[in-house]
């Protein structure tokens, strides 16, 4: 059962300079295409992991997922619920209940000024719920201790304020937590120690997490699904076994082979081509083509659409 | 023996604070030889970066060096005065840091900052420090550099950027780059590019790189021996091969297994309990000994012994076989 | 269980207040102490002037003419009564004038900048989260006030505010006008230090998460942001209270202030500069030295203050 559907998602940001210097320099409006055109599923409990580069929309698609920016074009309907076009509040109030978001900086996530049992129990106080015990609960949970709760953000390590951060996330006892890089600002041997309690969680609650990460390793470990993202663009979407072991698209295999490895001793790569391309002006066709070895006419001429090649789905019209 | 280009022995930094003296650099002792990339990796607080700071004499005070003497090509540099040891930064040591923008002047284009590096540092013309930042260009994989010297940063992507900060490093000739995580801003393809870009030059020119990251992949490709920090203190230093596959240390150990690469196929990663300790309370005896599955009553009276060429800092030092 | 639970009692916010850097750096610098120190004395007799006072020199019951022109610490000619700082031209005791003047000076000060404070934080709140139109017209109105000097607005405002009142009122309106005029004068740069600190703070993540939530952008203003942009308010507010209390003096200096029936420390100089060439120098020297040590202490303070928040200068 899909918790999640996303359909032909797309966000655009405008650029333009302020209007009066549109007006004197005689320019058109200039429109950044963060999101074009993604669609994809997340079922109940399964951990659906985006990955990309910087540019590649992927924070982008993660606020729109918890409604915190509204889609240019496309939907997003969570338990058939689609936050951005319904017009019942309780309907409304219900949904954001069940969605959580963890943040990628533990230091500007939680209000410095709060003390940690008011940060944790935000979600439910702000809708008038009991709290009593709660803050205290949730904090056992995460593996941090009772007396914490009094404390403030200052007085707490990078991976005990992630810690802190999921337990305002667990709070309203949600379904769906949108993960933003919950460990790239954390030390390898702390980043363990969040994934694992994230793990737990998921299988403690019945969790469905979206990942989002620019870590492979990351986002094998964790992923039942894994979309990658080029461009804005979703290029593929596979099991983690399949994408890492027989990746189909192009832009894939590149990311795979220029990812460090542990085992990569004096390892001599061929770095890959160029960097990604200006996301106003993007290239025509396939978005990769420009980079891509194996690029033919058609991919500067026009854009794949996402097909389905095994047990995976790629975009690319070469792939097979 | 080849004498080394940069050799740390023994040293010590020291920050006074409210709450006593605290120390980041905690007698350390490398030496990096000519053409030689050496990693050091640490997690955040374990004063990789101070080191490195040390070397080139940019510590903020109140931070200060309180033993132990850096050596640079056979010469002391940790008793230099502030003008000689600004003369030596840039001629002798090449630096990159993480945020390419920060070391390059946005109001300068990039050929005239490249071009007053080599005339402060080297005895040549103006001509010829032209053409030899065109060739600086080049060397670091610019395309197109004949143009792009009269560029100005903001002009560069991410990754070209650390491409000038890099020729900007070289260009004096020095024999010692220190590299501080100079791809953690950049993207995995863009990386790539980097870390052979700097393998290439190290390899052509013979330059000795000390690499600061906290990235376990980026230091088994890139480099060709690596020091494990912990607390201030070395942990174990090696031939990165020996270090990564078989670490003696068991904090190299606990943290290698616990990155999820290591982990592949299993459910749970490998967790060290606990987490570094604050620079202000480091425990008694060897500093990793709370977190340690192998404390004994030793490792928390006497601290761990230093080690030499190529072992841990541990009483109890992992077997070769044991740990895989 | 992973991280190692240390058990410590939450601390007291004044625990936390009396360990804190800030607290740190006040008592390790003398410029900071001395001029707490000269500020609260000069706040303490202020307010309890009615005790220390030797008269009151707002009942004329009290006052005798014949000790008029008394130099300080002499006796009168007339009635052998000694005043430490002398009398003025009424016979009023200069230092009794100099604490009740100093009371004034200070309320009018303090909640003109108070005014100016709430007004200055709330369109600046509003300004800088909400963004938009909201924002152009609300910072394009405070960068046209910055391009009149305050103390012309403040001006105007006293004299419409004069024209508006009713003749037999305007002694009793005259300090609240004074504290309007002020205060209206005052709110831009609160308005501007508020908007620029929740640009920054509205983009981070806690806010974010808040919004998640469903919290209302009044809640998230208020809750949230800002008890997060209030240091460098609390710097201003100190610049602030030490240019509103010589900006009283100078309007009331001008004579458009406080009244003669009710004098600040201005009103005091004013009246005591008539005399000066006359011999009469204690009159005009007393208030304007304890004017000039107000402000001041007040402004070191201020200076003091915004080192000590700010990271960067450390």
């Amino acid at each position: 059962m899909a918790l999640v559907k996303i359909q032909n998602l797309t966000r655009l940001f405008d650029v333009s300079k302020p209007w009066l210097n549109r007006m004197i320099e005689r320019r058109e409006k200039a429109f950044l295409t963060a999101v074009s055109d993604v669609d994809f599923q997340v079922d109940e409990r399964s951990t659906y992991a985006l990955v990309g580069e910087s540019g590649s929309g992927k924070s982008t698609i993660g606020r729109m997922l918890v409604g915190l920016l509204p889609p240019t074009k496309g939907t997003v309907e969570i338990d058939g619920i689609d936050l951005a076009n319904e017009t019942d509040d309780a309907k409304i109030d219900k949904i954001r209940a069940d969605i959580q978001m963890i943040f990628q900086d533990p230091f500007a996530s939680l209000n410095p000024r709060w003390r940690v049992r008011d940060i944790i129990v935000e979600p439910v106080a702000a809708r008038g719920g009991n709290t009593d015990g709660l803050a205290e609960k949730l904090l056992e949970q995460v593996g941090l201790s009772v007396m914490d709760a009094g404390k403030f953000p200052h007085e707490f390590s990078g991976g005990q304020r992630q810690r802190i951060c999921i337990a305002r996330a667990l709070a309203s006892e949600p379904r769906l937590i949108v993960c933003d890089e919950p460990t790239s600002a954390l030390d390898v041997s702390v980043q363990a120690q969040v994934l694992n309690l994230m793990s737990d969680l998921k299988d403690n609650f019945g969790l469905t997490y979206v990942l989002i990460s620019h870590d492979l390793t990351v986002v094998r470990h964790m992923a039942d699904r894994i979309g990658v993202l080029y461009l804005g663009r979703l290029v593929e979407e596979a099991d983690p076994q399949d994408l890492f072991e027989s990746p189909k698209h192009p832009y894939t295999k590149m990311l795979l082979e220029a990812a460090p490895r542990m085992d990569g001793f004096g390892r001599e790569v061929t770095p890959p081509d160029g960097e990604i391309p200006d996301p106003i002006n993007p290239p025509s066709g396939c978005a990769f083509h420009p980079r891509c070895p194996v690029a033919e006419d058609i991919c500067k001429r026009d854009r794949p659409a996402m097909r389905a090649l095994g047990g995976a789905r790629v975009a690319c019209h070469l792939a097979d | 023996m080849v004498e080394p280009v940069l050799s740390l022995r023994n040293l010590s930094v020291e920050i006074p604070t409210r709450h006593g003296i605290v120390k980041p650099v905690d007698g350390v002792s490398y030496d990096i030889g000519a053409g030689e990339i050496l990693g050091v990796v640490g997690e955040s607080g374990a004063g990789k970066s101070m080191a490195g700071n040390a070397v080139i004499g940019l510590l903020n005070p109140p931070a200060h060096i309180a033993a132990g003497e850096i050596w640079l090509k056979g010469s002391r540099i940790d008793n230099l005065t502030g003008e000689a040891m600004r003369r030596l930064r840039g001629k002798e040591i090449g630096m990159v840091f993480q945020d390419p923008l920060t070391s390059l002047n946005p109001l300068l284009r990039i050929g005239d900052q490249l071009v007053e590096t080599m005339l402060t540092h080297l005895d040549i013309s103006q001509s010829d420090a032209e053409k030899r930042a065109v060739s600086a260009l080049e060397e670091v994989g610019i395309p197109g550099a004949a143009e792009r010297v009269n560029s100005y940063p903001h002009e560069f992507s991410g990754g070209m950027r650390q491409r000038v900060v890099i020729a900007l490093a070289l260009c004096a000739e020095p024999s010692l780059i220190i590299a501080d995580e100079p791809t953690t801003a950049l993207d995995v393809s863009v990386q790539a590019q980097i870390i052979a870009l700097l393998r290439r030059l190290c390899r052509e020119r013979g330059t000795a790189v000390m690499l600061i990251t906290h990235d376990m992949g980026v230091i088994a490709e890139a480099t060709d021996r690596m020091a494990v920090m912990y607390a201030g203190r070395l942990a174990e230093l090696g031939p990165v091969r020996d270090v990564l596959s078989h670490p003696q240390h068991p904090y190299t150990h606990g943290l290698m297994a616990s990155t999820p690469l290591a982990s592949a196929g299993k459910s749970r990663l490998h967790q060290i309990p606990g987490a570094m300790p604050r620079l202000d309370s480091v425990p008694e005896g060897c500093a990793f000994n709370p977190r340690c599955p192998y404390t004994t009553e030793k490792c928390r009276q006497a601290p761990a012994p230093r080690p030499e060429s190529t072992s841990a800092a541990c009483w109890y030092p992992l077997a070769r076989e044991k740990a895989s | 269980m992973s991280e190692i639970p240390v058990p410590v009692r939450p601390k007291s916010r004044l625990r936390i207040a009396l360990e804190s850097d800030v607290f740190f750096s006040f008592r390790r610098s003398p410029v900071a102490v001395a001029s707490a120190v000269v500020v609260l004395i000069l706040v303490l007799s202020a307010v309890f002037a009615p005790l220390i006072a030797t008269s009151n020199p707002f009942d004329p019951a009290s006052l005798n003419l014949m000790n008029g022109f008394t130099p300080p610490m002499q006796p009168n000619a007339f009635t052998g009564e000694t005043f430490l700082l002398g009398t003025d031209d009424q016979g009023r005791d200069v230092y009794s004038t100099i604490l009740y003047g100093m009371r004034i000076s200070l309320f009018v000060g303090a909640a003109a900048v108070a005014f100016a404070m709430v007004l200055g934080i709330t369109l600046g709140l509003i300004s800088g989260y909400v963004g938009g139109w909201t924002e152009t017209i609300i910072m394009r109105t405070a960068d046209v006030q910055l391009t009149f000097p305050s103390i012309l607005v403040a001006m105007l405002i006293f004299g419409i505010a004069k024209g508006v009142t009713p003749v037999e009122y305007r002694d009793q309106m005259a300090i609240w006008v004074l504290i309007l005029a002020i205060g209206l004068s005052d709110w831009v740069q609160f308005a501007r230090v508020v908007r620029g600190a929740t640009l920054v703070e509205k983009n981070k993540e806690y806010v974010q998460a808040a919004r998640l939530i469903g919290r209302t952008p009044g809640a998230i203003m208020l809750r949230h942001i800002l008890p997060n942009v209030l240091s460098p308010v609390l710097v201003i507010a100190t610049i602030s209270l030490a240019l509103a209390i010589i900006a009283e003096a100078t309007l009331s200096f001008l004579g458009v202030g406080a009244p003669p029936t009710q004098p600040s420390l201005g009103t005091l100089i004013r009246i005591g500069q008539g005399f000066l060439f006359s011999g009469e120098w204690w009159i005009l020297f007393f208030p304007a030295v304890t004017l000039l040590a107000l402000a001041l202490s007040v402004n070191l303070l201020g200076d003091w203050l915004r080192d000590a928040l700010n990271p960067r200068l450390r």
